[in-house]
């Protein structure tokens, strides 16, 4: 292969990949700015928010409740080798707070409903109803992304909250029932060790995860292809970018909070 | 009045419109008429600014629409869509009643109800279908639906695409005649695009015939089966020979 054509492989995907985050760039900025300006539709906002919240507790809930459980396990069969089973309770709950809550809650949610707005505002777009949108006067940034992006952004925090009350549960579960622990030592270790800022950065990332996963739905709704082809690959790619960027988000937050 | 002069647009190394000069008066029905794919569509949603064209001046009123202030233009207009572009998650009343209950036009919500009754009646439909949705109604209903709602907030300007596309010939005739009866009643400017010819005989005062991007004829309805352009000759008697190619 000539130098020519191999600058030609490698030029061509990095333009495309660089014109692609531009694209994201530009339209998550689009979203904030319409955010700050009215009119704002409070309705939808209420709306979403049960969508992406509440309906999303269950998957949420058992996903953070068998982590949990299968956490303790781990930790209890590693921290043998060692003698260091007694770890269990203030590792499971440091594990779930700081990472397994968000990161698995947004993957989560990032399936759930990342697929959900992506097939929803891709169909839209091919029966013309955002057309219809902006010939009503109403501006589809405002009626339909900025709602989305605003109630995950408040809500997947609010989830990966419970996600991590109820993977801490699982866990405490496990270790009385299976691993012998003392009930009251368990959550006493368990509440000892934790920090407050344990907590808040959990929350945190949510939020940045929160945010990740309706942008990428509404992005990829937004500017589907044609047809079911188009909302199906709409769909496809919402989930997958979502993903990928929880998971690069998740490292770069936790190098933030947790080495400087 | 709707002024376009040399409005071009393409999309990559496709050149649908090549420079579309027309004037749609006051007041008055124009039909757009043309082939599956020679740009109807894109000119409707060029002049709407949904679609931005890339050279050429589209004027309302004399005032470019690209300088028109959005939501007062808008204001100006009511659409039709091809398929009715209902939203799915509101009721029928609500889609009715959609402009009226935000924006400059927000009034009460009882008030915008009882508007979208009647406009869903002035369409020949019932009030126990404003509280179902969308998709519980047949495809001829919700052509009549998409109609009170491009007709609700009684606009100026109303734009009808392919309003008969899919329907059967009875109720294909139900909604030319509606839509020429609302026209006439409202004194609303039209425009429609379609190649269904009943319609352009129910519907038109005008005709115009686009073809490869470019206006081929315009003329009044009345002249349109006498006229000598061989492309709407072709056209409206659904001819394979001749200028315009059959396989496109």
């Amino acid at each position: 292969m000539s130098p020519a054509l191999g600058l030609r492989a490698v030029g061509r995907p990095t333009l495309a990949a660089l014109a692609a985050i531009g694209r994201v760039v530009l339209f998550a900025a689009a979203t904030l700015g319409h955010l700050l300006r009215p009119p704002f539709y409070w309705r939808e906002l209420g709306t979403q928010i049960l969508q992406i919240g509440w309906f999303s507790l269950p998957v949420v809930g058992l996903t953070a409740l068998f982590t949990g459980g299968a956490l303790a396990l781990q930790i209890y069969s590693g921290g043998a080798r060692f003698n260091a089973e007694a770890v269990v309770p203030s590792i499971v709950a440091i594990g779930m707070v700081r990472e397994l809550g968000p990161v698995l809650g947004g993957l989560m949610v990032a399936a759930r409903v990342a697929s959900s707005i992506a097939a929803e505002l891709g169909t839209m777009k091919v029966t013309e109803q955002i057309d219809a949108l902006t010939t009503l006067s109403t501006n589809p940034m405002k009626y339909l992304v900025v709602p989305r992006v605003l109630a995950a952004t408040l809500t997947v925090p609010v989830l990966v909250g419970v996600g991590d009350a109820i993977g801490i549960m699982g866990g405490w579960l496990v270790g009385v029932t299976r691993l012998d622990f003392n009930s009251v030592t368990y959550l006493k270790n368990t509440v000892d060790f934790l920090e407050v800022w344990d907590v808040g950065s959990g929350l945190v990332k949510g939020a940045a995860f929160g945010f990740i996963v309706a942008l990428m739905g509404c992005y990829h709704g937004m500017n589907s292809g044609r047809g079911a082809q188009g909302v199906g690959k709409a769909t496809k790619s919402a989930v997958v970018a979502a993903s990928v960027l929880i998971l690069a988000a998740n490292y770069m937050l936790t190098e933030l909070f947790f080495t400087s | 009045m709707i002024t376009l002069a040399s409005v071009t647009k393409s999309f990559g190394t496709n050149n649908v419109l090549r420079g579309v000069d027309l004037t749609i008066a006051s007041g008055k029905s124009m039909v757009i008429i043309g082939g599956s794919g020679t740009g109807k569509s894109v000119l409707l949603k060029c002049i709407l600014g949904l679609v931005e064209h890339d050279a050429g001046t589209i004027a309302l009123d004399g005032q470019d629409v690209r300088r028109a202030e959005r939501d007062a233009f808008l204001a100006r207009f009511g659409m039709l869509f091809q398929g009715g572009a209902l939203f799915d998650s509101l009721r029928v009343w609500e889609n009715v009643a959609f402009r009226l209950m935000r924006g400059t036009t927000k009034r009460p919500k009882a008030e915008a109800r009882e508007i979208a009754v009647e406009k869903l009646r002035r369409v020949g439909l019932g009030s126990q279908v404003a509280d179902l949705y969308p998709g519980e109604l047949s495809g001829g209903m919700q052509k009549r639906v998409g109609l009170a709602r491009a007709i609700a907030a009684e606009p100026e300007i109303i734009f009808f695409d392919e309003p008969t596309t899919g329907l059967d010939p009875i109720m294909a005739g139900v909604i030319n005649d509606l839509i020429r009866e609302i026209v006439v009643e409202m004194g609303a400017t039209a425009m429609t695009i379609t190649h269904d010819m009943s319609s352009v005989r129910a519907i038109a005062d005008d005709v115009a015939m686009l073809h490869e991007g470019t206006i081929k004829w315009t003329g009044p309805v009345s002249q349109m089966d006498s006229c000598a352009d061989p492309y709407v000759q072709q056209f409206i008697h659904g001819r394979a020979n001749g200028p315009i190619n059959a396989i496109r």
